[in-house]
């Protein structure tokens, strides 16, 4: 048992600051506003350093309060999906010898999603911070389908070439357009009975490996996260798979 | 503060890319696209839907498939045999009626019968320019760079209230990110919208109700606030057409974005590219062109001749439609990773080279967005940096960046920050550039001088190789497209001999010699 506080300069002062915005005119009574506010919220000590108007009927605050509130992190598990990455020449090498094929891989952004930028970080031969992309790998053979791909047409795609492993990527997260996206491939997978047969990868900003798991996905890969990342778990993931 | 540049090698740059555009203008003078005339009827007067919500223009567009003479000429000669108006015959065709055959009514016939409408057509533009030009002078826009910030909420409604908030905030220019998947209908939604994935849909009515609230809010503080969106993806000319209506004041308009980032045929883009900057022209509004997007997807360092290339390419394609060098905003962005030692002096090297070879160009300066994080206090800075950049190289309509970048689109109180933070630091270092000079082949002179080396042998190897083919062999950003791949090929026309459109005639800029 390890019960946690935030730290701010000193062990369980359980400091923190919040900043928002109210839809009112500011006022002495905005500030005051502001403060019971996050007074109801359960903190203590509740300052408000800052409260100005933004506009008509906006205000905005910067907050400094304490919490009673603590955690206890010796409970708490989030696996990641990125341990002990190994480089282009080792996942190359572990494809080579344990798998002992290329690996299919599709990789799309699906819905309306127009925003490549993660699944070309991770796909194309360029990579991401000196990390070279999945596209340079001998043990991968590639296919990149872009913005935009309806759901169905990633998974008839997916029939189409046997692709083992499909790395989908959202970047738009408004008004929960993501998780609905995620979740129609995951359950088209699933009706067509491939879902066992294909490593299934979510990806983008706002992904978490827990998240990832909860949406019936292999693995999450958030922001950071490096192609050799993801080419290490795949490449895992399919080995296991030739062993099993 | 001047860099020592080569002029000759920026006169070399703008031949170039006259030759690149070349041939391109003479496949764009034979051809029309569905898109191209559904503008022509939207300029002749006709909006609306049928019952299944498909617009008019595409109903009359598409009951033209067999008539390639476009749509003027089969709307006039129905409007000389009916005595209907425009808009009466496309409400008959989605009632079930059929066109006249064209051919049995006289050329003269045509023209005479549809020549009131093209007159009303092109004087909706004119008075909206005119009113905009009243404005503007009534409500001055305060200096330099003009603060831009974006609202996408999905809502128009709740996108109002967003746009007056960050107006009050000090925001000039409020451009509504469009829905995601827009880009690629080929039609144009209609009516007020309340839901879309990553911004809102751009219609008539929600550029008209936006206009309203802005124009209202320009009263109130005096200072006229502009309004934006994207004239771009397979409704290219169409958007222009309703913005030029409803006195939108600048569009996202580029001649090559659509075919390089979102897979629309090439044909088809610069036919419709051409067609809106047309439009453009003549509404005086400012085009926005998207070199920012090469920097987005690639390394921003080694894309800086990209985009230099591409700003020649873009500005000559705007010349050939007439647009002045005052309404052709071109783009750049502030991309390199922060982690390289001495970014900022390429940052400001590329800002300061674009001023200096568009010296009478709005330059649109994008923000950093690929470089950001959760970390919201290092982006705020990481902004901060980029707006000393942009006021410091007299940067035109400057995009301001938001520190939750990476995280959502922008709250009320995010917007409100970066705006306090734009004007904090250009307030600050209002005339910091006046005051300094470059150190003579220094690591920003020497820095500009290979980035405009770099453009010009860039533009060199496209000018030879043909720009279709460039494309197809993957000179821009990567990626090749072919010429008749790609979307919304099939919308590409030739004209044939008895082709008519009024509003290309009456728009097209005298030929240069």
């Amino acid at each position: 048992m390890k019960l946690v506080k935030p730290y701010g300069d000193t062990l369980d002062d359980g400091a923190l600051q919040l900043s928002f915005t109210l839809p009112i005119e500011w006022s002495e009574a905005a500030d005051e506003s502001a403060r019971q506010l996050v007074a109801k919220m359960g903190f203590t000590d509740v300052a408000v350093a800052e409260g100005r108007k933004i506009a008509g009927g906006f205000s905005f605050f910067v907050v400094y309060a304490r919490t009673l509130v603590a955690i206890d992190v010796s409970t708490i598990a989030a696996p990641s999906a990125t341990r002990d990455a190994l480089d282009m020449d080792a996942v190359d090498e572990l494809i080579r010898t344990r798998v002992g094929r290329k690996i299919r891989v599709a990789g799309a952004c699906i819905g309306t999603d127009a925003h490549t930028v993660g699944i070309d970080a991770i796909l194309n031969m360029k990579g991401y911070k000196g990390n070279y992309g999945l596209e340079r790998y001998h043990g991968f053979e590639v296919f990149n389908l872009g913005s935009q791909i309806a759901v169905e047409e990633l998974v008839r795609f997916a029939i189409d070439r046997q692709i083992d492993a499909l790395l989908v990527s959202q970047v738009v997260t408004q008004k929960g357009s993501d998780i609905a996206n995620f979740t129609a491939l995951a359950e088209l997978l699933e009706a067509e009975g491939l879902r066992d047969a294909i490593v299934l990868v979510a990806g983008g900003p706002r992904v978490t490996n827990l998240l990832a798991a909860e949406l019936g996905y292999d693995a999450g890969f958030g922001r950071g996260t490096l192609p050799s990342d993801v080419a290490t778990f795949i490449a895992r993931r399919m080995a296991a798979r030739v062993l099993a | 503060m001047e860099l020592r540049i080569d002029s000759g090698a920026v006169r070399a740059a703008r031949r170039l890319a006259e030759a690149i555009v070349d041939p391109i203008a003479a496949f764009i003078a034979g051809h029309t696209t569905v898109a191209v005339e559904r503008s022509v009827a939207r300029l002749l007067g006709i909006d609306g839907v049928d019952g299944n919500g498909v617009p008019l223009p595409n109903r009359l567009v598409d009951a033209l498939a067999d008539q390639p003479g476009g749509a003027a000429r089969a709307l006039g000669a129905a409007v000389a045999e009916t005595g209907c108006t425009p808009q009466q015959i496309a409400e008959g065709l989605a009632g079930g009626s059929t066109l006249p055959d064209p051919d049995v009514t006289p050329a003269a016939a045509i023209r005479g019968a549809l020549a009131p409408y093209v007159a009303r057509g092109l004087a909706a533009i004119d008075g909206r320019r005119a009113e905009r030009d009243e404005r503007l002078q009534r409500l001055p826009q305060a200096a330099p760079p003009l603060l831009y910030v974006i609202v996408a909420s999905g809502n128009i409604y709740e996108d109002r209230t967003a746009a007056v908030a960050a107006a009050e905030a000090g925001a000039q220019i409020i451009a509504v990110i469009r829905s995601t998947a827009q880009s690629l209908l080929d039609f144009v939604p209609h009516g007020a919208t309340t839901e879309g994935f990553g911004g809102t849909y751009a219609t008539q009515q929600n550029f008209r109700l936006m206009r309203a609230a802005l124009d209202d809010v320009s009263e109130r503080l005096g200072r006229y606030v502009m309004l934006t969106n994207y004239a771009s993806g397979l409704c290219m000319p169409e958007i222009a057409t309703m913005a030029a209506l409803e006195r939108l004041d600048m569009l996202l308009n580029d001649s090559m974005y659509g075919i390089l980032f979102r897979d629309i045929n090439m044909k088809r883009t610069f036919v419709d590219q051409h067609f809106s900057r047309l439009v453009n022209a003549r509404a005086g509004i400012i085009i926005n062109t998207g070199e920012d997007n090469y920097l987005t997807t690639a390394d921003a360092v080694e894309q800086a001749p990209a985009v230099l290339a591409s700003q020649f390419i873009n500005e000559a394609f705007a010349h050939r439609a007439g647009l002045p060098d005052a309404l052709i905003g071109l783009g750049d962005a502030y991309e390199i990773d922060p982690d390289l030692e001495d970014g900022f002096l390429f940052q400001v090297a590329q800002a300061q080279l674009a001023r200096q070879c568009f010296p009478h160009s709005p330059l649109k300066y994008m923000p950093p967005t690929k470089h950001m994080t959760g970390d919201i206090f290092k982006g705020h800075l990481i902004d901060a940096m980029f707006n000393l950049t942009s006021v410091m190289t007299n940067q035109t309509i400057h995009l301001c960046g938001m520190l939750t970048e990476a995280i959502h689109t922008p709250f009320v109180g995010d917007r409100a920050l970066s705006l306090a933070n734009a004007q904090y630091v250009m307030g600050t270092a209002r005339h910091f550039g006046d005051e300094i000079t470059f150190r003579p082949d220094g690591k920003i002179e020497g820095r500009a001088r290979l980035v405009l080396r770099e453009a010009v042998e860039l533009l060199a190897r496209v000018a030879e190789r043909g720009l279709m083919e460039s494309i197809a062999a993957k000179t821009f950003a990567d990626v090749a497209r072919p010429p008749d791949g790609g979307r919304g090929f099939d919308g590409v026309v030739a004209k044939n001999a008895v082709y008519w459109n009024p509003f290309e005639d009456a728009l097209s800029p005298l030929a240069t010699a």
